[in-house]
């Protein structure tokens, strides 16, 4: 068995809310990935069970939504928005900056499994621009030495 | 990170800057959910749909259709339960609004949905919540644990006998979760593919039954709405837009944020006046007014009130107030690569003229910047924009086909340039 019983037991929860068994399939997704760090087809198969649907009625949501992981990732995730206010001060620059420090290119992790570099469409801090977010976690009114900063305090 | 309070502010975000707003203690202390009670003990489901109908508030996700006339398509009756759905996936780009109202704000919006859930006699809420949005939703989660052990949700709402369930969901990543049948798949635990309507959602929503889907924005009006009544909240805003809305001003201005003001307030005195006008003492170029989906306007037109009634004339809308500013050394054909590329990127792929369209709109546009371009590739532009737009099964093929014709409309020379230099002509523009 691949997905612990304690994530079991807080999937059930969540179907609980819904009025059909499927409402829970996100929040199941969430729950697991956060467990494992991405949705292998091992786990897909296990979700299918606990939902009696089929391993691609999963794998067709994980790849719809660019939140869930059909591949390992790092142990964190730097998003740079790259959206047009964001780039308008500047993100890209932003990005290329950590590309360069990071040895990586957005979409890629570094060699230590330490970091997955990413850019995100808007983030809804076009205000605050340029942004990141880092895990759950967004760092605003940023420029490259301040988000270098906090790229190396990652461990 | 910190706290982001809009520098004007109104009935909405008054109380934004105090801590104790967010919790259910000091909600109540400033006169929290007793537009609820009032609604729950003295008004009848309908006197509470026509009184929102009769402020006229028109509903701020985007589209701006009146709220009340919505609630008021819910069937009565009969046994189907009926849902809520409140839509806090705010993905427009240049919209920031829905996020501090999440964040310092969740106790008015959750009792506007209660006041809705009244009306529409419904028994259980879903909040759609974008899933980037975790300090949000942590906000929405805390407020919601409150409302439940002060019996305000749940089985006996206010000590009325009325029951309310509210579910908070977290999306996943996709921009058409904004739209309302895309959303109500993605409830489903399915793809955000929007679906064909009708049925439209009051017949036909989350899981079968009937639904409304409102805004965030929408439901913090409706307490202030109770308290005051219709008349008061058309003291706000204009005849046909009532109401304040938060715009949110982002891109090369001096002091980009969110501001609170009456709709109607004009374009040029949002920027000048309360964003401090274009940063770095530069010139204007053009300004996106409602959310990148929105045509843009250039320099000259920009003395306009924000109301649709208004923008309409000059061919663009509010959307979701969303206001991006471009000064002179922008090169628009560099921006319509960016808002062509993000919609290539969020297409839901169902439709062939928007999974096609997008694509081919973005890579015609790079090859102009690249230089590469030719002056029928600008004519080829306006043509696929034409064919995308009002052919698909929802608004997003508009989405992405209205900026292209918006830059084409009032830009065209940008992209001119490129094809006769063969090369982008803006050397101080932003960074690709």
């Amino acid at each position: 068995m691949v997905i612990s019983e304690e994530t079991r037991a807080k999937i059930e929860a969540e179907i609980a809310k819904y009025p059909q068994r499927r409402g829970g399939l996100l929040p199941a997704l969430h729950l697991v990935q956060k467990e494992k760090g991405w949705i292998s087809l091992e786990t897909a198969q296990e979700l299918a069970g606990i939902f009696g649907i089929k391993p691609v009625d999963v794998m067709e949501v994980v790849s719809f939504y660019s939140m869930f992981y059909d591949r390992p990732q790092g142990r964190h995730h730097v998003h740079v928005c790259t959206n047009l206010p964001c780039s308008l001060r500047g993100s890209r620059d932003l990005l290329r900056g950590l590309e360069a420090h990071l040895g990586v290119e957005a979409g890629e992790t570094t060699l230590d499994g330490r970091i997955t570099l990413g850019h995100e469409e808007c983030l809804g801090a076009c205000g605050y621009s340029p942004m990141m977010r880092v895990d759950e976690t967004y760092h605003e009114d940023l420029d490259l030495a301040s988000a270098r900063e906090i790229v190396d305090g990652l461990k | 990170m910190g706290l982001k309070v809009p520098f004007v502010t109104s009935y909405l975000t008054e109380h934004f800057g105090d801590d104790d707003f967010t919790k259910l203690e000091g909600y109540r202390k400033r006169g929290g959910w007793e537009a609820a009670r009032k609604a729950l003990t003295t008004m009848t489901p309908d006197e509470v749909t026509e009184t929102v109908k009769a402020s006229g508030l028109q509903g701020r996700g985007g589209a701006g259709f009146p709220a009340g006339l919505k609630w008021s398509f819910m069937p009565k009756g009969g046994d189907k339960p009926r849902y809520i759905a409140c839509n806090a996936d705010e993905s427009e780009p240049g919209s920031f609004k829905d996020r501090i109202l999440l964040e310092r704000g969740a106790h008015q919006m959750l009792e506007g949905i209660l006041i809705g859930a009244w009306a529409m006699q419904a028994e259980k809420t879903f909040i759609y919540c974008r899933g980037e949005y975790a300090g949000p939703g942590a906000s929405i989660r805390r407020a919601l644990e409150e409302c439940y052990a002060a019996g305000i949700l749940g089985a006996n709402c206010l000590g009325t006998g009325f029951c309310h369930d509210v579910v908070l969901m977290l999306g996943a990543g996709a921009y058409i979760c904004g739209e309302e049948t895309g959303l109500l798949e993605s409830l489903e635990g399915k793809k955000g593919q929007p679906r064909k309507k009708p049925p439209f959602p009051a017949q036909h929503g989350a899981f079968g039954m009937p639904t409304t889907v409102n805004n965030v924005e929408t439901f913090s009006h409706v307490r202030h709405i109770l308290n005051h009544g219709p008349e008061w909240f058309k003291g706000f805003g204009t005849d046909k837009s009532p109401g304040t809305t938060i715009f949110g001003v982002s891109g090369h201005v001096a002091r980009p944020g969110l501001f609170e003001l009456p709709l109607g307030t004009r374009l040029d005195e949002i920027i000048f006046e309360h964003a401090g006008g274009v940063a770095n003492g530069r010139k204007l170029k053009g300004v996106i007014p409602g959310g990148m989906s929105m045509p843009i306007l250039p320099a000259g037109q920009i003395d306009v009130q924000m109301a649709n009634e208004f923008l309409r004339e000059r061919k663009t809308m509010l959307g979701t107030g969303g206001i991006i500013v471009m000064d002179e050394t922008t090169c628009m054909v560099r921006a319509s690569c960016v808002i062509t590329y993000f919609f290539r990127d969020e297409s839901c792929g169902q439709c062939t003229q928007c999974r096609e369209g997008t694509g081919w709109l973005h890579k015609i546009i790079t090859r102009i910047e690249r230089g590469a371009g030719s002056m029928e590739d600008i004519d080829i532009l306006a043509d696929i924009a034409g064919k995308m737009e009002g052919a698909t099964i929802c608004a997003f093929a508009d989405a992405a086909a209205w900026p292209v014709q918006g830059m084409l409309r009032h830009f065209r020379e940008d992209f001119e340039l490129h094809v006769k230099h063969g090369k982008c002509p803006f050397p101080e523009s932003f960074e690709l």
